[in-house]
């Protein structure tokens, strides 16, 4: 099947080599992504989906995350931190105007925050934003934060898509009609088939290249195979690993490998006896082979990692040798837990691809040291709600796709139910650091501890496999915060 | 035939309104023990809405804040009989995930499955029928082998594969049609044609099959019957008595297997809305169930049941009008 279509493709690609050259120079681009945002808003639901869609193209926030994660003026042209690095003041952009024309000012700054922070706020990440004590106007194109505790990443947290800035006379409409500054304009959304951005003339920055980008929602993969080799559309940023064969070696095509923000684990009930032994958590990391499992869930594109870390940050420590794979010292140190003969357990499993896939290869080699497990597949609904929500359950395989989120393991009340009082006044220390050389060294620590605790099964960093038609040039390689950005994506002279 | 009319007008006019009468209490019966079940399944349902929108970095207060805004802390009969309420006053809530009302959202949707479903019954009659009749005219030779052998392998095939075969043929290799994805009727009305083409061709398959399968059957044991001979006798050829008396004998069984099939059509959309990514109402109500939007699934759930059990409805009476027996009897 794989080679008909390979060869099918390579018959496209040569008649539309032919015809294209007569086409006339495109500055629209269809782009196919899997799920469908449930709504446009980005500052009131966590789907990722919503991000790919408004994040920098229609939203923009004080500061922006350029594509290797570092943080850039966005409405804020420039800041300065005070002393103690509780205030923060910023001088905004002039001649900034919302999509219905509306100007933006300090104003809509100070309501962004207000409605972010307030009590009824729906925002899925307030928790980054209520270190905020004070915000005040100072003037139109100046607002002063005051915080009640030093954030190391608060320049970051702003220029993530919770905290985009919004105007007070559009925001309740901002989920089915959003309104932003961004770069471009919602045109329309047809409900189960595409959301069509136009670029935004009047755009305060650097005039984009395109002049109207559609979004096409295509779940199924092989679905979105004939819709690239059609032309229908003209690239995906992250296409099933599995199906990557299909557009290898053909020169219409270019795949686009990357780095995302998604550590991909075995996450293991640390509340739940026989978990809560570490001897058993190390004999589980010595059973576990990494590469393995990349090569069958991922067809060799993912990244082994020894830490909930990603392996891109400045920050990264190698630590995959950490406890190597060792059948027999994980038997040895079963039976030092008192489990000689193994033990049996669960396994559940959200419906995506590298976790089904990596449950497979798992429970067969912890078959070899004697831990059986039992391979449960459920719908993401109800993976929330038993393992999210109820922790009810012994081991799980997901992949945590939030920038720098090693903060969850030090919440004894996180769904793996990890308690390291050290680990946790590491990471307060670490959130209250400024100072990079000092934050590194943190950070390196942090990871070194939840790697020895082997507190989960680290197994890859999720790659982000793009297909682009190979005139288009300007897509991000790389994923550092969730999003698809627009603005430099043009099609070849 | 039609005793009860020469019994006079209001005799029969008086039973059919009782009739009809009958026939609609049952038919509200139905819908409100349907939305009862419906309400108390999917609230049993694992999963929390609230939950699915706040993804897996949410603090719990977060949680609780968000269900107590979608109504999800009241109890459930308070929430069932302000559904029905709503309902009744043609307001079908709004949805969890998409903050949109949920009428809006189905009525958006049904100008894709509706042309779908329909076209795909065009199809499958205009395809299953005429081959059902050259079978049973060829009964036992090659011709009738060949047609059955295609039947078998039509209802065999699931469409989302044929689907994807189609596509790679008229859409990758040839190019003539879009592999996928709808132009709404308003904006282009011949792209939204042609958006239509390969997945109602590749929902018919299988109803195609299943008809010709039931047409040559039907024939078949038609030509077999008393007015056939008659006919003959009459000095019409077999074709001739065939096609005139026989065909149309034998299309009420295929009528009746026609209207059982609009079901497994709506659920065939489904999966060719997803194989076609067409924004229909199949994938609306796929995509709520994953998301856990209870009331999106309730509301669109319950408009297909008030679909199907009108159009049952209305079948009973015509039934009634066209065969007095029916109404006669009372009720079937």
């Amino acid at each position: 099947m794989g080679r008909t279509i390979k060869s099918l493709g390579l018959a496209v690609a040569l008649a539309s080599a032919m015809t294209g050259m007569a086409l006339a120079q495109s500055t629209e681009v269809r782009i196919g992504v899997a799920l469908e945002p449930p709504l446009l808003d980005p500052t009131a639901g966590a789907a990722e989906a919503i991000d790919i869609v408004v994040y920098q193209n229609i939203f923009e926030g004080l500061t922006r995350i350029d594509q290797n994660g570092e943080v850039q003026p966005g409405l804020a042209r420039e800041w300065t931190i005070s002393e103690d690095q509780l205030t923060y003041t910023f001088k905004l952009q002039e001649g900034v105007t919302f999509h219905d024309g509306s100007a933006f000012d300090a104003d809509d700054v100070k309501f962004t925050f207000e409605r972010i922070l307030a009590p009824d706020s729906v925002n899925a990440h307030q928790e980054f934003f209520t270190p905020i004590t004070s915000l005040t106007v100072i003037d139109p194109l100046t607002v002063e934060m005051k915080l009640d505790h030093v954030v190391g990443r608060f320049l970051f947290d702003l220029g993530r898509g919770d905290a985009v800035i919004v105007a007070a006379e559009s925001a309740d409409n901002n989920a089915n009609e959003p309104i932003g500054t961004g770069p471009f304009a919602f045109l329309q959304w047809d409900k189960g088939s595409r959301v069509v951005l136009e670029a935004y003339e009047p755009y305060w920055g650097e005039p984009v290249h395109l002049s109207k980008a559609t979004y096409v929602f295509i779940g199924d993969t092989a679905t979105m195979t004939n819709a690239l080799l059609a032309g229908d559309i003209d690239g995906t940023n992250n296409f099933a690993t599995e199906a990557l064969g299909v557009f290898e070696g053909n020169p219409q095509f270019n795949i686009l490998v990357g780095t995302t923000e998604g550590e991909t684990i075995l996450s293991t009930n640390n509340r739940k006896p026989p978990f809560d032994n570490l001897k058993v958590r190390q004999a589980m990391a010595h059973a576990l082979d990494r590469q393995e499992v990349i090569d069958g869930a991922t067809y060799g594109y993912g990244t082994p990692i020894g830490a909930p870390f990603a392996p891109h940050n400045p920050y990264y420590v190698d630590l995959t040798g950490t406890y190597p794979h060792d059948v027999e010292k994980a038997k040895a140190l079963l039976a030092e837990a008192g489990f000689p003969e193994g033990f049996s357990a669960t396994l559940k499993l959200p419906p995506v691809a590298y976790a089904t896939l990596s449950g497979q290869i798992i429970a067969s080699q912890f078959a070899e040291v004697g831990i059986k497990l039992e391979l449960i597949n459920m719908e993401f609904a109800q993976w929330l709600d038993e393992v999210y929500t109820n922790h009810d359950f012994d081991l799980t395989i997901i992949s945590h796709v939030e920038p720098f989120d090693i903060g969850n393991y030090a919440n004894p009340d996180y769904y793996f139910g990890y308690d390291n009082p050290e680990f946790q006044a590491l990471v307060t220390e670490l959130n209250g650091t400024t100072d990079e050389a000092r934050r590194k060294e943190l950070a390196i620590q942090a990871q070194t501890i939840l790697a020895e605790d082997a507190v989960n099964g680290y197994l890859f960093e999720l790659a982000q496999t793009g297909v682009w038609n190979a005139k288009l040039s300007g897509m991000w390689q790389n994923s550092p915060i969730e999003g698809l950005v627009l603005r430099d994506i043009r099609w070849a002279e | 035939m039609g005793g009860g009319w020469e019994g006079g007008r209001s005799a029969p006019s008086l039973n059919l309104i009782l009739f009809a009468l009958r026939r609609f209490i049952g038919f509200a019966a139905t819908l409100f023990v349907a939305a009862l079940v419906i309400f108390y399944l999917l609230d049993l349902l694992p999963g929390d809405p609230a939950q699915f929108i706040l993804g897996i970095s949410s603090t719990p207060e977060k949680l609780a804040q968000l269900r107590s805004q979608m109504g999800l802390d009241a109890p459930a009969h308070e929430r069932f009989f302000g559904w029905i309420w709503g309902m009744l006053q043609g307001d079908f809530g709004t949805s969890y995930t998409q903050r949109a009302p949920v009428a809006k959202l189905i009525w958006d949707r049904i100008g894709v499955t509706l042309p779908l479903a329909l076209f795909a019954m065009v199809i499958s009659m205009a395809v299953g029928l005429p081959l059902g009749i050259i079978a049973a005219r060829r009964r036992g030779k090659a011709v009738d082998t060949g047609i059955m052998i295609l039947a078998q392998t039509g209802v065999a095939i699931p469409n989302f594969w044929f689907g994807m075969l189609l596509t790679l043929l008229f859409a990758v290799v040839l190019r003539w049609l879009p592999p996928g994805g709808f132009t709404p009727w308003h904006e282009d009305p011949l792209l939204a044609f042609r958006g239509l083409i390969l997945p109602s061709l590749a929902l018919a398959l299988p109803q195609a099959s299943i008809l010709a399968r039931v047409m040559r059957t039907a024939l078949v044991d038609v030509s077999g019957q008393d007015f056939i001979r008659t006919a003959r006798a009459k000095g019409l050829t077999m074709g001739e008595a065939v096609w005139r008396h026989g065909v149309r004998n034998a299309l009420l069984p295929v009528l009746t297997i026609l209207g059982l099939q609009f079901a497994f059509l709506v659920a065939g959309t489904i999966i060719v809305e997803n194989v076609f990514y067409l924004p229909g109402l199949g994938r609306l109500i796929f995509t709520a169930i994953s998301e856990r939007d209870l009331v999106l699934v309730r509301g669109a759930t319950i408009i297909l049941i008030v679909a199907v059990t009108a159009t049952m409805l209305v079948t009973d009476i015509a039934y009634a009008l066209v065969d007095p027996r029916l109404r006669e009897r009372g009720a079937p």
